[in-house]
């Protein structure tokens, strides 16, 4: 082959590897950049959320007060607790977290028994049509999600859809009162991140080995006891990877209780928010997040890891 | 016979989950041809509110704001996306990697309340800081945006990075070429098509934003989302259902011109590989 041979060529690649040590070049620029900038858009925000959270709100530009100030030379750190006491104080913040949590769990619980069976019938197509079934899977999350909510209150409200349908065949003499109400906020959340489970879990059965199955059968197992035993312990990083997907933002949804819900329903996104667009209480809203960050430290880094797993498991 | 069962259930599924996710959006489409002002009664067929809606000064403003924050934000996440993926995939081990990966995975289900309220905070405490004005408008809202997209349009391009044959790479090594020279004349062009499809993702998050958006934008940049939501909590209207029409369709022929361009590279691609092989 080359005039070097074999191990004239190792020679150099070592010789190169050697002076790109001394080089700032490509590998450090490489990451600098994106981590830099997660770094000070990303994690540092929280630190300044976290110290805020300990000030007091007053009546400024910005409007709260410093924790570090100077006195005679000297910097005094002052943290407050208030506002995490005051959290704990009013049960408006506990039933809010409460019920978050509440709804999360119960909506996820419904997007998975509607997702595992739609991932399950497009990964046994062929794949031609597989991939049509996938892409309309995906393109309604394409689509706005703020306008696919607003569909909902068109379908839901008392002279909407549902309403005028059921009137005009005789069921009922006067409208449900449909929208406002929990069921709404549920419809509205597994309509919106139903793609965000079946993707995950599409991306999981479609890679399982079809013989296992035929194994299972030649040994005598009914198909849904194969199921049982077989596809379901596998999709288990799929289901995770779902659950997360959808539970964690579920969490702290804003735009699915704001229209969907009613006045009562209590979602701690929605709280944040009225800390602080309508009160302009800066150090409450933020204790309000780090309580909600602190709830779901555990579920991101679960998640984190399945995902993790995902974008560096075919590595070689 | 069981196999003909269980995918007759399957397709059941699948044709009940189809509904669900597009009737919504089909009703939004044919009511935004009706007549009458209260949106879900129809009256007649008309075309009066897609002129009313290109009328509305306030709604196309919000438009432009929109329409070019979502393109700066494209291009720059797909950028760092780009990088990010290639340190996630290609660099074994580094100090900060376990940070790295975390500040990559986060974003994807941080609720955005929490990122919103963070930034904003930054954004204020970094001009009380420096004395630099950050005034609250287009940039926060794009630096806001970049910093979630980036992560989706990560784990887009991971993917296919993760799914490349590594030999094509070494052996333009192995011929003398350096890293930077390999990646622009390899690596990119065989995962050109995903740095597409993270293109379009980034540009369709950032259309879609309220909740960040609104915490970080200033008077002057009100985004599309923001005036869709002060008008939908209102009520229904008319003109928002025409303006979700074009919406609905504008991203779904996108998508749909997207997705086949994807699949031709994709056969093109195994049609190549089989070629090679052959030879």
């Amino acid at each position: 082959m080359g005039f070097l041979g074999r191990s004239g060529r190792r020679g150099a690649a070592i010789m190169s590897a050697r002076w790109r040590r001394f080089i700032p070049g490509s590998r450090w620029g490489l990451i600098l950049i994106p981590f830099l900038w997660l770094l000070l858009f990303f994690a540092i925000p929280f630190l300044i959320a976290l110290k805020i959270s300990f000030a007091k709100a007053a009546i400024a530009m910005p409007p709260y007060t410093d924790i570090l100030y100077w006195v005679d030379g000297f910097p005094v750190l002052k943290l407050r607790g208030e506002n995490y006491l005051y959290l704990l104080g009013d049960s408006l913040y506990i039933k809010a977290y409460l019920s978050s949590l509440k709804i999360a769990v119960i909506a996820t619980t419904f997007c998975l028994l509607i997702g595992y069976p739609m991932a399950y019938a497009i990964s046994q197509m062929n794949p031609s049509t597989r991939n049509i079934a996938l892409l309309l899977v995906i393109l309604p999350s394409w689509t706005s999600f703020l306008i696919r909510i607003y569909a909902w209150v068109g379908i839901l409200k008392p002279n909407g859809l549902i309403n005028n349908f059921l009137m005009d065949i005789g069921l009922i003499d006067a409208p449900l009162k449909l929208l406002h109400t929990p069921i709404a906020v549920y419809i509205g959340i597994v309509y919106a991140y139903l793609p965000f489970m079946v993707l995950p879990l599409y991306t999981n059965l479609v890679k399982h080995d079809h013989r296992l199955l035929e194994a299972a059968s030649d040994l005598g197992a009914k198909p849904w006891q194969a199921f049982l035993k077989v596809t379901l312990p596998l999709s288990k990083a799929g289901i995770i990877a779902g659950c997360m997907l959808v539970a964690i933002p579920v969490v702290g949804e804003f735009v699915i209780p704001e229209m969907l819900g009613g006045p009562d329903t209590l979602m701690i996104g929605r709280v944040l928010w009225q800390e602080f667009f309508n009160n302009r209480d800066w150090p409450v809203a933020s204790a309000v997040a780090m309580v909600m960050l602190a709830l779901l430290i555990v579920p991101i880094m679960i998640f984190h890891r399945a995902q993790s797993k995902e974008m560096e498991g075919r590595l070689s | 016979m069981s196999q003909a069962r269980s995918s007759k259930w399957g397709w059941l599924f699948l044709a009940l989950g189809f509904f669900f996710l597009y009737a919504p959006m089909l009703s939004l489409i044919i009511y935004s041809f009706n007549e009458n002002r209260l949106v879900t009664v129809w009256s007649g067929f008309s075309t009066k509110w897609y002129g009313e809606l290109f009328q509305d000064e306030q709604m196309l403003n919000a438009a432009w704001v929109s329409f070019r924050i979502a393109f700066y934000t494209a291009c720059a996440s797909v950028v760092l996306g780009t990088m990010a993926a290639m340190v996630m995939t290609r660099m074994r081990k580094f100090p900060g990697k376990t940070l790295f990966g975390g500040m990559i995975t986060a974003p994807l289900v941080m609720p955005e309340v929490i990122t919103g309220l963070s930034l904003l905070l930054l954004f204020v405490s970094l001009s009380a800081w420096t004395g630099l004005d950050f005034a609250r408008g287009m940039l926060t809202i794009w630096i806001a945006h970049v910093t979630l997209c980036m992560a989706f349009v990560t784990v887009v391009i991971s993917s296919r990075l993760a799914e490349l044959d590594r030999s094509l790479e070494e052996a333009a090594m192995d011929l003398g070429a350096n890293r930077i020279k390999v990646f622009f004349v390899i690596t990119l062009p065989i995962i050109a098509p995903a740095l597409m499809s993270g293109w379009l993702l980034a540009f369709t998050l950032s259309l879609d934003d309220l909740v960040l958006a609104s915490f970080v934008s200033g008077p002057s940049s009100t985004t599309l989302p923001m005036q869709v939501f002060s008008s939908a909590r209102m009520g229904v209207s008319p003109k928002i259902n025409a303006l979700a029409t074009i919406l609905i369709v504008t991203v779904s022929t996108i998508g749909v011109i997207g997705w086949y361009f994807m699949q031709r590279a994709d056969r093109r691609r195994q049609q190549e590989m089989q070629l090679a092989a052959k030879q």
